[in-house]
């Protein structure tokens, strides 16, 4: 490409989105519309992914030490808990902090004043990495010497999965369904943008224009398009969230319900509404101009 | 030239003619008579189902498509409703037709401005094609097609939206840019206009050449 043709492309693609105003404001619009629309759903579906893990997070394993050992010998099996596939942490907790923690959650102490500590087992408090293996992990833990009981909610485990996997595909062909819908309608108005300029295609053509001549403006047009459509998306995308999120959240108090900070998701998202929004701009304006090159 | 369409229209069977640079001629014919035919197939906007066209040293009966562009900045074609963009100046819109074929902006800075004055239209460089009216609206289509210097001028019906004294201001302009050796190709239907210029005609009528002979005998009524 020619320095000063360059130079001609960018100028001409700049000063068209400046002459046909409306479409260009039209096709920004929509990518902006369908964008957020998009956006929103999958912060969504990552939003309830995360609650759904917290959830699995509280589903821990118990394991019961022999009542033989001594409580260093059953702190000592730690490492050879936490070396089990799946494990994530494993936390010791002596039969003296057991018995405390039982009492604290009893209303009448009395009942029980004439038992002491020695009832209770040493144990381990476990956290899976995921829930799904947790019956594999539960027979791990049975086969580790000095664990002689392990205690896993093993149907609450399973439901979680359950929901989980359902959550995940449904979020992903709403996502992918809403996708396909924006991308059809960005590339149908930008479609339309061009059908509007067929006439002025046509002129260049007849006056000789190359194909490329008559191209490039369209795709830096159609580039600048999607730029801005996926950036005020973006931004407006940010806004969207901070208010949903503050509203969850009445007065920034803490609620049962933690989302994810956007800045956690800010990156991917941007970069995902850039490259949607570049795609689209880019092929949709050469794509839609391809059929009126064929003059 | 042989051109049937894919609905199976027969627009041309057979006709044949000549245009040595630097001719002026008429091609005249009624409605569906394959004029417009004749044109899309000069500036290959239609392939010939049969026999051979050559233009300005192009073969466009077996022109490549990629090949096109050359052909086109060789032939200026001038239309009915003159074809301008709208949202462009006189000055860019005819700049635009230099642009397009790879002149450089100091190419485009001494031809635009020249071509103008040669239509008369110098003064009015920065207006756009809505604020003129018709006759300077097809004065800048005139200046379009001249500006890169083309060996033939093809003008598809040019006084049809004009009236009468538009009309003669346009054909004489045509005559001008004749002198200056460009060939001129006009399809019309004015009979006065093509009776006092006393030039070559082409008469064609169902696909074929019927009469081409020089002035005062083409006559309207066989149409």
């Amino acid at each position: 490409m020619k320095s000063f043709r360059a130079g001609y492309y960018i100028r001409e693609g700049l000063s068209s989105i400046f002459t046909h105003g409306f479409m260009s404001f039209a096709s920004v619009f929509i990518i902006i519309a369908c964008l957020i629309i998009m956006g929103s759903f999958t912060l969504v579906a990552v939003n309830v992914n995360k609650i759904i893990g917290e959830f699995e997070d509280e589903n821990v394993v118990l394991a019961y030490v022999n009542e033989s050992y001594s409580v260093d010998e059953a702190r000592a099996l730690t490492s050879a808990i936490e070396a089990i596939p799946n494990v994530r942490t494993a936390q010791f907790v002596t039969r003296e902090n057991a018995f405390d923690s039982f009492l604290s959650g009893v209303a009448d102490k009395s009942r029980f004043a004439d038992i002491d500590a020695s009832v209770f087992r040493h144990r381990f408090i476990i956290y899976v990495d995921d829930i799904a293996g947790m019956a594999r992990t539960q027979d791990d833990l049975l086969n580790t010497q000095g664990i002689v009981r392990v205690t896993a909610n093993l149907i609450i485990a399973r439901a979680f999965v359950t929901l989980r996997n359902i959550v995940s595909g449904v979020s992903a062909v709403i996502v992918a369904v809403l996708l396909v819908i924006s991308l059809f309608i960005m590339m149908n108005t930008i479609k339309l943008a061009t059908f509007e300029r067929r006439d002025e295609i046509a002129i260049m053509k007849i006056v000789g224009a190359e194909n490329s001549f008559i191209r490039w403006p369209f795709v830096f047009e159609g580039f600048i398009l999607g730029l801005l459509g996926s950036l005020f998306a973006f931004i407006a995308q940010w806004g969207i969230y901070a208010v949903v999120t503050d509203a969850l959240i009445p007065g920034g108090g803490v609620s049962f319900i933690q989302t994810i900070p956007f800045s956690q998701v800010s990156l991917p998202l941007c970069a995902i509404f850039i490259a949607i929004g570049f795609g689209v701009g880019v092929l949709g304006s050469s794509f839609a101009i391809r059929k009126y090159l064929k003059v | 030239m042989f051109k049937t369409y894919a609905n199976g229209t027969k627009a041309l069977k057979g006709a044949s003619f000549d245009l040595e640079p630097g001719e002026f001629a008429f091609l005249v014919g009624p409605s569906g008579s394959g004029k417009s035919t004749i044109i899309k197939l000069l500036i290959g906007e239609v392939a010939p189902t049969d026999g051979k066209i050559t233009v300005a040293g192009f073969d466009v009966s077996a022109i490549k498509p990629r090949r096109l562009p050359q052909l086109r900045r060789r032939v200026g074609v001038i239309f009915q409703d003159f074809r301008l963009i709208d949202k462009k100046t006189v000055y860019e819109n005819v700049a635009f037709a230099m642009r397009a074929v790879g002149a450089s902006n100091k190419q485009i800075r001494q031809r635009v401005p020249y071509v103008l004055d040669l239509v008369g239209l110098d003064m009015k460089s920065k207006a756009f094609p809505t604020e003129l009216s018709g006759g300077e609206q097809q004065r800048v289509a005139v200046a379009r097609a001249l500006v890169n210097n083309p060996g033939l001028i093809v003008a598809d019906e040019p006084t049809g939206n004009l009236d009468p004294a538009r009309s003669l201001e346009i054909l004489t302009l045509l005559q001008k840019i004749n002198e200056l050796q460009t060939t001129v190709l006009v399809v019309t239907h004015e009979k006065s206009l093509v009776d006092q210029l006393s030039r070559r005609v082409i008469a064609i009528d169902g696909g074929r050449i019927i009469s081409d002979g020089t002035g005062g005998y083409y006559n309207y009524e066989e149409f």
